[in-house]
């Protein structure tokens, strides 16, 4: 399972002024503290009050990037930002993200082909967030079929069937986790799936206990990747024993702990 | 039309093990990429290696057969060692201590550790060493034997789940590897792995003993939680990627289709479950007579040449 740490995001107030002051000792911190809890990749968001939003994730990228060595999911909706990133990226950098509309993937599948970086896509367009499996379907049809015009191995892509906050829209969890089932069927090799799993759980209580029993649903559906909080342990056990229950990896009585050696 | 073979890719390396001081006579084993021998889907940069397996006394139950190459030698573990090395060639020699064990002339861990000392003066190739099995007399015994060895970089053992604190500690203190052991079961193998990683002592000086039975006793179901570990190590679980060491010799010659019908059987039994076990992934195999040592040795070289694929 792919983990991305979520933590580095902009929405979040003390990012945002770190990112605002430089302060690199609290970018650094929260980086090594979600490494150390088992994220294998880090999201980079510099949220929406961020004023030189390319001069920020520059600034982001080489902060984290001094501290671990992990890939770097470079998370905004601006294209010129994302490339800022992907020029300075050590690792293989993962673009997050594009939606279906052929405007917007042409950018960026145009940046992930020239960075040689992996896509998550979005199965949305203009006309917003489908509410049904058939429909999520068609949009992410729509991204493969764009991703190898392009050229980019479908095991670079990672589409995301967008979990919606559970008291919103409670209907849609289902269909998310026969999306998950049905995106791996749809070329070979099979993309990844993922959603950022604290969308779930917006606004809402007992967000921990749902967040990590969806996922564990997610995990036996075919889920390859998900965006989440490392830092919650009861979450990542929960992740942990799904893969282990999967036989993915082998059984010892310290099996939590053995996964975390990794 | 040209049949096109299936290659598998595998994205994590099995540990690199170093025994013996720094210097040429030092054995490093592990470091494969593929399942044994399969050349063309990854390396294996370090040939397996044979130990001829010795007492700490004479042995009072081996065969014949077992005692003949060494002559009178056998009677002087310190003479054996140096049969062993000078006259048959081993370049990694293990030293049991039996004579510790309350069955096996119940002596002080003083006295086989002197001997042991006198072995290791007299031969100059990495060491193996081996508590006598009892837990209560290892615990005395094997951080003595350590200690009296420190800084050479032996391989010691048998650290098992009940018991293995003891040895880590002496062995983190000494500078010695460690062998792991598990009773034929891959999830307690990598239970002793963690546990003794737990303790501070670096995963990658682990040899992993997964227990095993002689050609005829169960051995398929041996060569199936190797390979079983194996996998899981390629396929990157940090805990399960140590190198493998098995004792054949001490298991074939338990067997009477090998004790009791001559010479050259004994012997086959022996190189058969050797060459056996190269397939499930040995890295050390520890036998006890010197003609099976020279063949297993050489079927390795033989194996090892990339066009035998």
């Amino acid at each position: 399972m792919i983990v991305i740490g979520e933590l580095i995001n902009g929405m979040y107030k003390d990012v945002a002024r770190a990112v605002a002051n430089r302060e690199a000792d609290i970018i650094q911190h929260l980086a090594l503290e979600q490494v150390k809890d088992g994220a294998s990749m880090l999201d980079v968001n510099m949220g929406p009050y961020s004023k030189d939003p390319a001069r920020d994730m520059r600034w982001l990228v080489e902060t984290i990037q001094a501290v671990v060595e992990v890939p770097l999911s470079l998370d905004s909706t601006k294209a010129d930002v994302i490339e800022e990133g992907l020029k300075i990226t050590k690792k293989r950098a993962v673009i997050n993200s594009t939606s279906a509309d052929p405007e917007r993937m042409d950018i960026i599948f145009g940046l992930a082909k020239r960075y040689n970086a992996q896509v998550i896509g979005l199965t949305m367009d203009k006309s917003g967030v489908p509410n049904s499996k058939a429909s999520r379907l068609e949009l992410a049809q729509t991204i493969v079929a764009k991703a190898i015009e392009y050229g980019i191995n479908t095991e670079d892509l990672y589409l995301d069937p967008l979990l919606l906050p559970l008291n919103v829209a409670q209907p849609q969890a289902v269909e998310v986790l026969e999306s998950i089932h049905e995106f791996r069927l749809l070329c070979n090799p099979a993309p990844q799936v993922i959603f950022g799993l604290s969308n779930l759980t917006q606004g809402i209580k007992s967000r921990s206990l749902i967040n990590r029993t969806f996922l564990t649903m997610a995990i036996a559906n075919g889920l390859t990747a998900v965006i989440l909080d490392p830092l919650d342990k009861k979450l990542m056990d929960a992740l942990i024993t799904a893969e282990l229950l999967l036989n993915k990896n082998i059984y010892c009585d310290s099996f939590l702990d053995a996964y975390r050696k990794k | 039309m040209a049949i096109e073979l299936v290659k598998e890719r595998y994205n994590n390396a099995i540990n690199i093990v170093e025994i013996g001081a720094p210097g040429a006579s030092m054995i490093k084993v592990g470091g494969e990429t593929a399942l044994p021998f399969l050349f063309k889907e990854g390396g294996m940069p370090y040939a397996p290696v044979t130990a001829l397996e010795i007492l700490d006394s004479e042995p009072e139950d081996w065969p014949d057969t077992l005692r003949k190459p060494f002559g009178d030698a056998i009677k002087d573990p310190v003479k054996w060692a140096r049969a062993a090395v000078e006259k048959f060639g081993t370049k990694l020699l293990s030293v049991r201590l039996q004579s510790v064990h309350p069955d096996y002339g119940n002596r002080s861990s003083e006295e086989s550790v002197s001997v042991l000392k006198a072995i290791a003066r007299e031969v100059k190739v990495p060491l193996i060493v081996i508590g006598c099995g009892d837990d209560d007399k290892d615990n005395d015994l094997l951080p003595k034997a350590s200690q009296a060895l420190k800084g050479k970089n032996c391989l010691f053992g048998i650290a098992v789940q009940e018991n293995y604190k003891t040895l880590t500690a002496t062995c983190l203190a000494d500078g010695h590897a460690i062998i792991s052991e598990s009773p034929i079961d891959v999830n307690i193998a990598k239970q002793v792995n963690i546990l003794i990683s737990d303790m501070g002592f670096d995963p990658k000086r682990i040899v992993m003993h997964t227990t095993m039975t002689a050609l005829g006793y169960g051995m398929e179901y041996v060569y199936s939680i190797m390979e079983r570990a194996r996998l899981a190590a390629f396929m990157g679980d940090k805990m399960l990627s140590m190198p493998f060491i098995l004792f054949v010799g001490a298991e074939t010659w338990k067997v009477k289709e090998a004790k009791e019908s001559g010479v050259r059987q004994g012997v086959n039994w022996e190189i058969a479950t050797s060459v056996s076990m190269l397939q499930a992934g040995a890295d050390i195999l520890v036998v006890r007579h010197p003609d099976s040592a020279k063949a297993v040795t050489d079927y390795i070289k033989d194996m090892m040449k990339e066009e035998s694929l």
